[in-house]
């Protein structure tokens, strides 16, 4: 069994003018193992390369990175669903600033997860107990509250690269849709109205990245299609 | 709630709406145009002049002019506002597409009734 090549993205931007990749060898032992396994056993090598991870059991969102060109979570990744020719390229996820290695600035990210207002706004008195929902109004959220905010949509969007500060994004339209699909919220007019620009919600061109990486296989594409619709039948 | 003033509609919405009415009006334009040779083989002057000559093709035509006019600006607007990052430079992009398509507009009218 030969060595696992692995090219990993480094920048340090205290002691390199340009980020660089450094290329490692692994032994995994013929084992298939997932890749924040092997960046762990990099890390064993190396210590000064930097990544985030918590759970690892993809549903922390830590360890959103771009292995061999597509984003993923590592730590639920296993080496044989991205590696080719034996070898792993492991950069950060593209589109936002790199703080260091694997490490990017999510504050973009956050900034447009916040304009989308994701909490529950209902300006009817408060009930006794909980606010209750039918089975059928619950079901409408499946699909859109799973999701763990860990990136890999929004930075595998080129809307979102070029207009970061404009277009919400993936990820935080399909939170949008989560809020305006759930029958106990009753700000959809204000919230839809915050989505009718040029750039927030209509820069998305459809071409699905969003749902080709997301790791837990969820849709932003077909929420962004439903808001579109009740904007639409808002309008006319 | 990004504001803007040099997309058409001023309005996400309408500028998507357009786009998409429009893209079906220049599609059955496209199609009627490559039946309309495909079923006249020998195509003479007269033939071809006939067609637009009738009322209901220049309105057809005008109506085909204008949703492209309308497609081009959409499209070319949301380009701009991609890739060009400077204002500056944006903004004279925009300028001169919008006299483009202004000036193709008008040319447009003027064959249809010029002749």
């Amino acid at each position: 069994m030969s060595m696992l090549q692995i090219s990993i993205y480094r920048y340090n931007p205290e002691t390199d003018s340009v980020p660089y990749m450094q290329e490692f060898e692994l032994d995994t032992q013929g084992r298939d193992i997932m890749v924040l396994n092997a960046l762990e056993m990099i890390k064993q090598q190396d210590s000064s390369m930097a990544y985030r991870r918590s759970c690892r059991e993809g549903v922390c969102g830590s360890d959103g990175m771009n292995m061999n060109g597509k984003n993923g979570l590592a730590c639920v990744t296993p080496l044989s669903e991205v590696i080719k020719d034996n070898k792993l390229v492991l950069r950060p996820l593209p589109g936002l600033p790199v703080i260091r290695d694997l490490v990017v600035d999510m504050g973009m990210f956050y900034k447009q997860y916040e304009s989308i207002q994701p909490y529950l706004q209902n300006d009817t008195a408060a009930p006794a107990t909980e606010r209750l929902q039918s089975p059928e109004e619950r079901e409408k959220l499946d699909g859109l509250y799973e999701c763990i905010l860990c990136a890999c949509c929004s930075t595998a969007c080129p809307s979102f690269w070029w207009n970061p500060d404009k277009f919400v994004g993936p990820a935080g339209l399909l939170q949008a849709y989560r809020f305006l699909a759930d029958s106990r919220d009753t700000a959809t007019s204000e919230r839809l109205a915050r989505l009718e620009d040029p750039f927030s919600l209509f820069r998305c061109r459809g071409i699905m990245n969003c749902v080709a990486v997301c790791p837990k296989g969820l849709n932003p594409t077909r929420a962004i299609g439903k808001i579109r619709e009740m904007l639409l039948s808002n309008a006319t | 709630m990004v504001t803007n003033i040099t997309n058409l509609g001023r309005s996400g919405l309408s500028d998507w709406l357009i786009q998409r009415v429009s893209a079906i009006i220049l599609a059955v334009y496209a199609v009627f145009m490559v039946l309309y040779l495909l079923f006249h083989p020998g195509l003479d002057y007269a033939t071809w002049s006939g067609l637009f000559s009738q009322t209901w093709m220049r309105i057809f035509s005008l109506l085909a002019f204008i949703s492209i006019a309308a497609h081009a600006w959409v499209g070319l607007w949301t380009v701009s506002t991609d890739y060009l990052k400077q204002a500056g430079a944006r903004f004279a992009f925009q300028a001169v597409v919008m006299l483009a398509i202004f000036v193709f507009l008008v040319w447009g009218v003027q064959v249809l009734w010029g002749a």
